[in-house]
């Protein structure tokens, strides 16, 4: 017995490394701020599909129980709402804090930023 | 023993967050009242279930009533008694500081008491995801308030520790996403059972614990996954500089010492001896990283980040020895460095709001225009360095001790030697601010008028704390009971 996870088919498991490895790279290679906050936003929801696909049993009900039958395990669904509003508010900082960095510098290009930023 | 009290004294900082910013409505400048009412009623409280964990053991609380582990576990034992009781007195002295030196907005206020929230939330949560929301919380509280310098500077330092945080904590949710995997449950105590019987050797265990330390290292702003701190921490202001250098990689490293400690256990740590080095080498990496570039550095709080990341360093490494010895070693450096850090971010803030300087050369004769600062500043310096009996020689000691008793003397040399280069920036430092010649504006004495004497008086007060507790720091060890927690 090693758990749940196994049952699920493994395109979950593929998508969630594909997914954590496109927004990684963008975080890392975008210059512009707006895409690298796209970037994280993608790594995270690679991230929520791993763990509620996690919780998938072929052939199950969803978790409304009544009387016999298989359903899927809840608790991965519970837990990636709570990571989405997590996310969501983070994002919602991030792009705050950009706009105030754009009213600053005037431009959302990481180098340029830097350049004024040396300039000082 | 159980304590509801554990559930408040997060709930009550959470629910004051909203006061300042419902109050904007009528007044401003009113969430320093918030904050100072509800963070001084959060430490009775937590005195008082601090102290029902010194009379009656380890306390813990299903919230909502809901069993475990199914339900979320809240806990207190000596592993978090001490951080809890840093935070609540940190997050009061702070206070103390800001009420003068700003930022005053009702916002700021807000965020404060949410980062306080956070703080608490981590400290004394049992489970592992309810963990991974408070880290969060604790981040975005950190962002929001290392943003509100008001210039572009400060609110690009906010995003970059933004991105890189939440990769950090996201990955920390990767390592704690396959742990859930291999066995089902999330509650810290059941998970540290379950994870025995899927074994220690099995690679989803292996690679849950490997993203859990890479997201909380992150958090944690170990070296080299230490680059969004030192700009975090000079580009804010210096109220917000001291509490969030105080305490939020505190709680990260704290977090970091529970997953490994009571979720994977000493026993993990001694079934994959290649894990427990590369844990240990990981730490002293840091020491060492740290200690050198906080000697290259120009700028004063620049150069107190980075001898964070040599101090935390120590501290993980005390964790991944995983001895009572050096366990207790890092729970004392985590109390001290947290007062030692935080109290000489203020003074740095009392002398650059009184002389305008913020650069090493620029602090030349400083000590001998504002004694009282100057003299708390050498000896939260020296505290830092390791001299004893200052609760910094404590906890490197104790950390020293378990390495040495462990079989691991290449970590006692490297504490040694980072001792020595710490004695190195601090020597020059405290020798240019007592014998310097003083420039123009430390000459003049200085324009700034946002210094009081309750700042200079609460600096004072760390000085005076970090000397009185250091012979204290043993006397605790046996209350603790860390062997307890290590499960021995």
């Amino acid at each position: 017995m090693t758990g749940i996870g196994l049952f699920a088919g493994h395109q979950y498991q593929i998508a969630f490394v594909l997914l954590v490895g496109v927004g990684l790279y963008t975080m890392i290679d975008a210059k512009n701020l707006v895409k690298k906050v796209i970037g994280l936003n993608i790594f995270q929801v690679g991230l929520f599909l791993f763990l509620v696909s996690s919780g998938y049993l072929a052939g199950a009900g969803p978790a409304i129980i009544d009387g016999e039958g298989r359903y899927v395990n809840p608790l991965p669904h519970v837990l990636i709402l709570t990571a989405i509003v997590v996310g969501v508010s983070l994002t919602a900082l991030a792009l705050a804090l950009i706009i105030r960095v754009y009213d600053e510098y005037g431009t959302l290009d990481e180098e340029h930023i830097q350049e004024v930023m040396d300039g000082d | 023993m159980t304590d509801a009290l554990l559930g408040v004294v997060i709930a009550l900082p959470v629910i004051a967050s909203v006061v300042p910013l419902v109050a904007s409505f009528w007044r401003e400048e009113i969430g320093w009242y918030v904050a100072v009412v509800a963070l001084v009623l959060n430490a009775v409280l937590i005195g008082s279930v601090v102290r029902s964990f010194v009379s009656g053991g380890i306390l813990s609380h299903e919230v909502g009533g809901v069993a475990v582990p199914y339900g979320i576990e809240l806990a207190l034992d000596g592993l978090s008694a001490p951080v809890l009781v840093v935070i609540a007195v940190v997050s009061v002295g702070t206070l103390a500081y800001t009420r003068t030196a700003g930022p005053r907005s009702n916002s700021f206020y807000s965020g404060y008491l949410l980062l306080t929230a956070g703080l608490v939330g981590v400290t004394v949560t049992a489970d592992v995801f309810n963990l991974y929301v408070f880290i969060e919380i604790t981040g975005l509280g950190a962002y929001a308030l290392i943003a509100s310098g008001g210039d572009g500077r400060s609110a690009y330092a906010a995003l970059k520790y933004l991105l890189v945080g939440t990769v950090g904590a996201s990955l920390y949710l990767i390592g704690i996403a396959y742990a859930f995997v291999a066995t089902g449950t999330l509650n810290m105590a059941d998970l540290s059972a379950r994870l025995a019987d899927v074994g220690y050797g099995d690679t989803i265990v292996l690679a849950s614990f490997a993203f859990i330390i890479a997201g909380l290292g992150v958090k944690v702003a170990l070296f080299p996954l230490h680059t969004w701190q030192p700009d975090a921490y000079s580009a804010s202001p210096y109220g917000v500089a001291g509490y969030v250098s105080a305490l939020v990689s505190t709680v990260a490293a704290y977090a970091l010492g529970r997953v490994i400690l009571t979720v994977y256990t000493p026993g993990f740590l001694t079934a994959n001896p290649v894990v427990s080095s590369g844990l240990i080498y990981f730490g002293a990496l840091s020491i060492v990283a740290g200690s050198v570039l906080a000697v290259l550095q120009t700028d004063v709080r620049r150069l107190l980040a980075y001898s964070s990341v040599s101090q935390f360093g120590l501290i993980v490494a005390g964790f991944g020895i995983g001895n009572t010895a050096s366990v207790f070693g890092s729970v004392v450096h985590l109390f001290g460095h947290a007062v030692m850090k935080g109290a000489l971010f203020l003074t740095a803030g009392i002398i650059a709001y009184r002389f305008g300087v913020t650069r090493l050369d620029e602090y030349a004769g400083v000590a001998r225009r504002v004694p009282y600062a100057g003299a708390a500043f050498a000896v939260l310096a020296l505290s830092l360095v390791g001299v004893p009996p200052a609760i910094g020689f404590v906890g490197k000691w104790y950390v020293a001790l378990g390495a040495v008793r462990a079989g691991e003397t290449a970590v006692a040399v490297v504490i040694f030697a980072s001792t020595l280069l710490t004695l190195m920036y601090v020597a020059r430092l405290l020798d240019r601010m007592y014998y310097g010649e003083a420039t123009e504006a430390v000459a003049d004495g200085g324009g700034g008028t946002r210094v009081t004497r309750g700042m200079v008086a609460l600096v004072v007060l760390a000085s005076v704390a970090v000397v009185a507790l250091g012979p204290s720091a043993s006397a605790v060890q046996e209350t603790l009971a860390l062997g307890e927690v290590l499960g021995g």
